[in-house]
């Protein structure tokens, strides 16, 4: 039962408020677009064992969504950070780095 | 012979006897009993069969260890099979019978299953059985089915109540023996909130049984005065009879309460907390191994710490004689207890080559006969223990001496009690110097911050001596409070742990297999697994065929799968799985711990959700009217509407009928309700709608309708409804019924993630609105009986929408129509929903006021050629399918699913697309049937060329209806396809068009 | 070692001495001609396939822990071909008749149990759902009943029927679904394998993809580089990391799923049953344990345990569907991870790295797919074509847009 915060209201949501939404910051591609591209968006997915970075909705909360940087394989987290972020903001990724130091960045 | 002592028992109150039945004979037993000391009392020392080869079993253990003595409990709806008779408290008028035995207990045929061991040993059925094929589904099968499963079904509703709870605590201490009492006391020291949790009725664990003693005092008067003092603290909880079932991520703890084993009428009999904790630390105690010798497995050879607390605890002797076989110290205190309690203990057979301790040397003292490096080679006796012949632990089982018993108390040494460390990850060390698998603190559980959320405290850690076990607890509970809590254990937590006085305990040598040359013949009666039959020959054999990982052993064997999931058996099976490979026992490794620690009822996780709170209903304003008057419910999502109102005796059939032409010929009202409601607002609205719908929203005009699609990035169409410009930036979006929720959320999705500097927002309006459909030729004359509105054709369009105030109710209408026919949708404030539903009913009662339901919905809209989300889509077809291409914007730059839909398949000239179907007979073509084509395909499948999407009877038409999905359908137009039908038949049906009433759409627009 | 009733007793009559290892335990070879990655039940029936029915030579099978330790050894047990599409149900019908037969073919006895499976339904919309259902597997040769109520009380009279929330109103039968043994399923391919000259290399993982010019040269692993002329990744679970190693990204998101098992019961439910109302199946295994099914969890996980939210909801589920089983335990719950694609349906195609081929993405269908997702593997393996029954199973599908979306969800793996 995994506890988000979210960081739109601040509450540290059980799960069974939350409705997962799958990997973030996917650009969306539209008409015009090529195959490929619109392949990838719609249907292409890092998958990673180990940082994820993911799309909740504090469905029965807020209703606002948010990210999240989380642990595939612990299910530790890192940060929640505002749905409205193009890329993980630097301080999200200055959290994972502190925790992993390995951690290769974004596949 | 196992009978009560005259005197002794902690934990039973003679004075208060009760009485209770196994297998029909009335027994006594004393408050504080468990079931498996009073059936002891009693001198049933059989108390049920095992699993495979049907053997009699007596009472190993004296806790959740226990694998033989499992009972049904209960009669009736209060049936309850394989109950674990050492953890169930004995109750008055409690009713136990045993299980997997025909026709009785102590003559059970399954028996013959034992005298042809030899031909079953491990995975026999992986080789045999297998021809000629048939055989095993209508012989081998069925007998085996018979023969499975220990416990009867229950078969009546459960009559009983559970509840559950939720709890927050800074430091959960699971398990209430010394080393948890003294973590709670240390956490609890520091303000922190604590719940200590123990799965038995009585605190302190094994400590007051071993009669050590902590800080001077006896150790059950220092549990007293702890259990006072943490009682009085308002930051901690106690909870007896709660068993920690699992650990999940982020610190939740699942633990289940025993509120009652008789629970009165209306009370609740178990519990669920759902713990959220910052720290757990489980200080979940040991359990002791048994020792693998023949005839280990006979009634009356138990474990010596259960033998021990039978006495101790409950004044249960196990018999006058008790033989005491062990690899350690530990198993001498069990004599001590015998010898206190005036029973006789004819040797104690000592594996080791030395006994030379300090409880050695009491036993000594008192003149009991020790005997360094010793074994038995086999027990005497069937039903129960006659008699040990002893041997050299060295040697192959030469028989030295026979020694008559009438109980054996072994001891293989202690394994730590690690599932909940396990549960979510933490992994093991294998702890040469005391055989044990511990938990390795170097590798824990991690919580949501990265950090070890459990804490293995006490025995659960690898420390068995009362003085480590207590220090542990302490420093568990100092470091869980610093963690989880908010103040500094410094600030009150005293620094020194309680101080317990045992004696010291010399090394076990780890014993596997006694005598350790034993040859085959005996391992074939040495069990390790009691309740499956699994014996050391069988792990060796699975070793010799090759199934050498610890996971295929255990599979192939089923060692550790029966209902104690191997809490006695798992780790001798796997040192003896690494003898067999001559493998170091690290190397083989255990097998993956799973929740629940021991298995919890099924009632307490469905809690009080069950009968009508399982899924409750939505109900719309109306739905109490509908109810009265007899409507025939359809459920749709989580609402339940009217499918029908039958009259009289009428049949469904023929109140749909009655509906639609009611409709058809003069009006109709329809409670509407449940259509979804979403309020779209804001500057940017109109933009924000055209991307959403197919076709283009923002140049609605403020007071009109527009009928709208919605789809999905994939280009299929996922909903449908009219959408209402109620000002310059205010939009009125209806969905379906059950979509309401999911497009809400769908909308949010892309507003907050995609085009998060739109200027719109949103609201799901739903249940704020009443919306009634007032429906045919007369609907006009109805409203113009409540008055305060102009509905007249000139005043009021079709597909537009007034406001105001409809006899006295403010209201809003939309001139939109799902039928054909003239139709107004009446929306107004919930709470008034039910008012103008009787009103209209009123004043529709000159022209018949007839409420119709879903089903008639759908035949007047399939009459006119509409479609229906859910009947004619399927996730898979998008609306040009459907013809709806008068719907899709041509001029839009983009709109979701536009990409889609242009990728080739979508555009493919052969899908199968929209059309009307008529059979050549007049007769309703079955639903979900498919049109066939000439021949097969490379699958040998039967050729498609469409299928059946709606098909009703229709009564304005007299003959049957229906659409359908055909391939380039819409050119086909007169042609005739066959469809197949479940029972054989194929109906002819010819291809028309959809609209089957009314094409010029005149009716709706008068 | 041939099986049989008559090897048992005349092994019983030497102490079960006699019996041989049902596998070798060889070290990696320095290159083969076709290696499988995955010892699963996909891997190894692959593998038993490749070199039984098409003839194949100087094949491995890696596995990076213990033979059948994927999805094959944690599953519901559960054998159907009830699907609704067209490219779904050749395929799954073909396996169903490849298990008719199996255990004969293999020589191993793994509990292959027809018992039948009933997909209850509530509502008349179900019931029209269910009678396309049915429509389309008969006219793909499968079989399918639509039963009534009266014919559901028969045969299992404790349900709920009258249940007010959701009255069982029928069901969809298929008499040839079942469930099987599932560890049996992976040791006899195993054994079957093995005894065709198959190198079962357990403890080996894949840790890099040696490609070079567009083509696959072989596999770096924890046991040294393993040289390939083709290599079959068939790794449920694992897919997306195992494919990174070429580069590539799958249309594949993993999921944790949980199943249960209750402490043995005498058998009171035949065959297997679909709670139409929730996500919720359950049936008895031959041991008598009560074993369930319920929902993912619905995020990115690769930690293979269980979550409460799920464990509610299949214990809600059963008692609503069975108000007796309150009493019953649940004894043990335990998680798999599932390759969920994008559209619910498996992929079996070439890559675009010439000799590496891929089989994945089951969702959590994997395991009644077995003899054929290993027989059309083989087949795609040993003649670079897909066999007839897996032709759509391709990964050009998202980009034509010709996906199989048996439940409609749109591209949202959670809810397939």
């Amino acid at each position: 039962m995994l506890t988000l915060t979210c960081p739109n209201c601040g509450v540290a949501a059980d799960e069974t408020e939350l409705a997962p939404g799958g990997e973030a910051h996917l650009k969306r591609f539209g008409p015009g677009a090529s195959d490929d591209d619109f392949e990838a968006y719609m249907f292409a997915r890092a998958n990673p064992k180990g940082i994820h970075f993911e799309r909740w909705r504090h469905a029965y909360g807020c209703g606002k969504w948010f990210l999240a940087a989380r642990c595939t394989a612990t299910l530790e987290v890192f940060a929640t950070y505002p749905a409205q972020s193009a890329a993980p903001p630097e301080a999200v990724l200055a959290a994972i780095r502190a925790r992993r130091p390995g951690w290769e960045g974004r596949s | 012979m196992s009978t009560r002592l005259a005197t002794g028992g902690r934990l039973i109150d003679r004075t208060r006897p009760l009485g209770f039945s196994f297998d029909g004979a009335r027994l006594r037993g004393y408050a504080g009993d468990t079931l498996a000391s009073a059936l002891l009392a009693n001198d049933r020392m059989l108390v049920g069969r095992s699993f495979k080869y049907h053997r009699p079993r007596g009472i190993l253990a004296s806790g959740a260890e226990e694998p033989n003595a499992l009972l049904g409990l209960g009669t009736g709806a209060r049936f309850e099979p394989n109950v674990r008779a050492t953890q169930q408290p004995l109750f008055e008028g409690a009713t136990a019978t045993s299980q997997n035995a025909w026709p009785s207990l102590a003559f059970d045929i399954g028996i013959l299953n034992d005298l042809a061991a030899r031909l079953l040993p491990a995975g026999f059925y992986y080789k045999t059985f297998i021809h000629p094929r048939p055989f095993w589904k209508h012989l081998f099968e069925p007998v085996i089915r018979r023969a499975a499963g220990l416990g009867r079904a229950p078969r009546e509703a459960d009559a009983d109540r559970y509840e559950q709870l939720y709890a927050f605590a800074d430091v959960l201490v699971a398990g209430g023996g010394v080393a948890g009492i003294a973590a709670a006391l240390a956490a609890a020291a520091t303000g922190a909130r604590v719940i200590l949790a123990e799965q038995t009725a009585h605190w302190g664990g094994r400590a007051p049984v071993d009669g050590d003693r902590i800080d001077g005092q006896a150790a059950a008067e220092w549990v007293a005065a702890a259990l006072a003092r943490l009682g009085a603290m308002p930051n901690v909880t106690l909870l007896p009879r709660t068993m920690v079932a699992g650990v999940y991520d982020h610190g939740y703890v699942l633990a289940e309460e025993t509120l009652a084993d008789d629970p009165a009428p209306g009370h609740a009999r178990r519990r669920l907390w759902r713990i959220r904790a910052r720290r757990i630390i489980a200080a979940t105690g040991a359990i002791e191994r048994p020792l693998a010798f023949a005839g280990n497995d006979r009634p009356g050879v138990m474990l010596a710490s259960a033998v021990r607390d039978y006495v101790v605890n409950w004044a249960v002797s196990p018999g006058d004689r008790t033989v005491i076989v062990t690899n350690n110290d530990d198993a001498y205190r069990t004599a001590l207890a015998l010898l206190d309690a005036g029973l006789a203990v004819p040797a104690i057979l000592d594996a080791r080559p030395e006994a030379t301790g300090a409880l050695p040397a009491a036993l000594r003292a008192r003149g009991v006969r020790v005997e360094a490096g010793r074994a038995v080679a086999r027990v005497l006796g069937r039903g129960r223990v006659r008699a040990v012949q002893t041997c050299l632990q060295a040697g192959e089982g030469a028989v030295i001496d026979e020694i008559p018993c009438e109980a054996v108390a072994m001891s293989g040494g202690w394994s730590p009690v690690v599932h909940l460390w396990s549960h979510c990850g933490g992994k093991l060390r294998w702890d040469e110097g005391r055989a044990m698998f511990a938990p390795d603190p170097a590798r824990p559980p991690t919580g949501a911050d990265g950090a070890a959320m459990v804490i293995a405290a006490g025995a659960a850690s690898g420390a068995l001596h009362a003085t480590d076990c207590l220090r542990d607890g302490h420093e568990a509970g100092r470091r869980a409070a610093a963690e989880g809590g908010s103040m500094p254990p410094e600030a009150a937590s005293p620094a020194e742990a309680p101080h317990a006085e045992a004696p010291a305990e010399a090394p076990l040598m780890p014993v596997w297999r006694m005598p350790q040359g034993a040859g085959v013949r005996l391992a074939a009666k040495m069990w390790l697994d009691f309740q499956n039959d699994v014996k050391v020959s069988d792990v060796e054999l699975a070793a010799r065929e090759g199934y050498q990982s610890v996971e295929h052993a255990k599979r192939y064997t089923t060692l550790g799968m029966a209902t104690d999931q191997g809490k006695t058996s798992n780790i001798n099976g796997l040192a003896v799985l690494a003898g067999a490979i001559d493998a170091p026992i690290p190397a083989v490794g255990t097998t993956t711990f799973r929740p629940p620690y021991t298995p919890v009822v099924i009632g307490t996780l469905a809690g009080e959700a069950r009968g009508a709170v399982f899924q409750p209903l939505r109900r719309t304003p109306i739905h109490g009217w509908h109810e009265a008057r007899g409507a025939h419910w359809e459920p749709v999502g989580q609402w339940r509407r009217p499918y029908c109102f039958p009259q009289g005796g009428e049949s469904h059939a023929d109140a749909v009928r009655r509906e639609v032409l009611a409709v058809r010929n003069a009006v109709g009202l329809l409670d509407a309700s449940t259509l979804g409601k979403i309020l779209v607002k804001g500057p940017d609205a109109g933009r924000f709608l055209d991307m959403l719908y197919t076709g283009v929203m923002s140049t609605l005009p403020v007071g009109k309708c527009r009928y709208g699609l919605m789809c999905n990035e994939n280009g299929f169409l996922s909903d449908d409804g009219v959408v209402a410009r109620l000002s310059e930036d205010t939009f009125l979006c209806h969905t379906t019924s059950g979509g309401a929720d999911r497009i809400h959320g769908w909308m949010e999705d892309w507003l907050q993630c995609e085009w998060w500097d739109w200027k719109v927002y949103t609201a799901n309006l739903t249940e704020q609105y009443a919306q009634i459909a007032v429906v045919g030729p007369k609907a006009r004359a109805v409203l113009e009986g409540l008055g305060g509105i102009d509905v007249s054709a000139e005043a009021f369009p079709f597909m537009a929408w007034v406001e105001g105030t409809l006899g006295g109710i403010p209201a809003r209408i939309y001139r939109i129509s799902f039928s054909g026919e003239l139709s107004y949708e009446i929306a107004v404030p919930a709470a008034r929903g039910l008012e103008l539903w009787e009103r209209l009913m009123d004043a529709a009662a000159p022209h018949g006021a007839t409420p119709y339901g879903t089903e008639a919905l759908h035949v007047l809209r399939a009459e006119k050629g509409f479609i229906m989300i859910g009947d004619e889509t399927d996730g898979t077809v998008t609306p040009q399918d459907l013809n709806l291409g008068w719907a899709i914007s041509k001029k839009k730059a983009d709109y979701l699913g536009k990409r889609g839909q242009e990728r080739s398949f979508l555009t493919h000239p052969d899908r199968w697309r929209l059309v009307g179907l008529e059979t050549l007979d007049g007769s309703v073509l079955p639903d979900g049937a498919y049109a066939v084509a000439e021949g097969t395909n490379a699958n040998g499948q039967r050729n498609t060329q469409g299928r059946v999407t709606s098909t009703y009877f229709s009564p304005t038409l007299g003959r049957g209806i229906a659409m359908g999905l055909i391939a380039r359908g819409p050119e086909r137009m007169g042609e005739v396809v066959g469809f197949p039908t479940l029972d054989g038949r194929v109906v002819q049906a010819r291809i028309c068009d959809p609209v089957f009433y009314d094409k010029a759409g005149e009716k709706q627009n008068v | 070692m041939r099986y049989s009733g008559l090897r048992v007793i005349a092994e019983a009559l030497t102490g079960h001495k006699g019996w041989k290892p049902v596998w070798r335990d060889p070290a990696p070879q320095p290159d083969y001609d076709i290696v499988i990655v995955g010892g699963g039940g996909h891997g190894l029936a692959t593998a038993y396939y490749l070199a039984k029915e098409f003839g194949q030579k100087r094949i491995a099978v890696l596995e990076k822990g213990w033979l059948g330790s994927g999805n094959v050894g944690r599953n519901t047990t559960i054998i159907r071909s009830n699907y609704l599409l067209d490219g779904n149900e050749p395929f799954y019908e073909f396996s169903l008749r490849l298990w008719e037969g199996l255990e004969q073919d293999f020589n191993y006895n793994a509990m292959v149990s027809q018992r039948g499976i009933i997909n209850l339904i509530h509502t008349d919309a179900q019931r029209d759902a269910f009678t396309r259902r049915g429509n389309a597997m008969i006219l793909n040769g499968a079989d399918a009943e639509l039963l009534d109520q009266a014919q559901v009380r028969a045969m299992y009279p404790f349900l709920n029927f009258d249940n007010a929330r959701f009255p069982i109103k029928g069901a969809l039968m298929q008499r040839r679904g079942g469930t099987v043994r599932h560890d049996a399923v992976a040791w006899g391919y195993a054994r079957g394998a093995d005894s065709r000259g198959v190198d079962l290399i357990q403890n080996c993982e894949v840790t890099g993809m040696r490609i070079a010019g567009g083509r696959i040269l072989g596999l770096e692993t924890t046991r040294g580089f393993i040289g390939a002329r083709k290599v079959g990744v068939a790794v449920a679970g694992s897919s997306s990391r195992v494919m990174a190693h070429a580069g590539l990204r799958l249309p594949i998101e993993s999921h944790a799923l949980q199943a249960f098992v209750s402490e043995g019961l005498k058998p009171f439910i035949d065959g297997v049953m679909t709670f139409g109302a929730g996500h919720f199946y359950v049936s008895q295994s031959d041991k008598g344990g009560l074993v369930f099914g319920g929902d993912i969890d619905g995020y990115n996980s690769y930690a293979a345990r269980g979550n409460l939210p799920v464990i509610e909801d299949v214990a809600e589920g059963g008692m609503a569907l069975m108000p007796a089983i309150g009493r019953a335990r649940l004894l043990r719950i335990w998680g798999g991870i599932m390759d969920m694609s994008m559209d619910g349906s498996p992929i079996i195609d070439r890559t675009p790295v010439e000799g590496l081929y891929f089989n994945g993405g089951w969702c959590y269908g994997g395991f009644k797919a077995t003899p054929a997702s290993g027989w059309c593997f083989a087949h795609l393996l040993a003649r670079d074509e897909p066999h007839p029954t897996a032709r759509a199973y391709r990964f050009d599908r998202f980009l034509r847009g010709l996906m199989i979306d048996e439940k409609g969800q749109g591209a949202q793996p959670n809810l397939h």
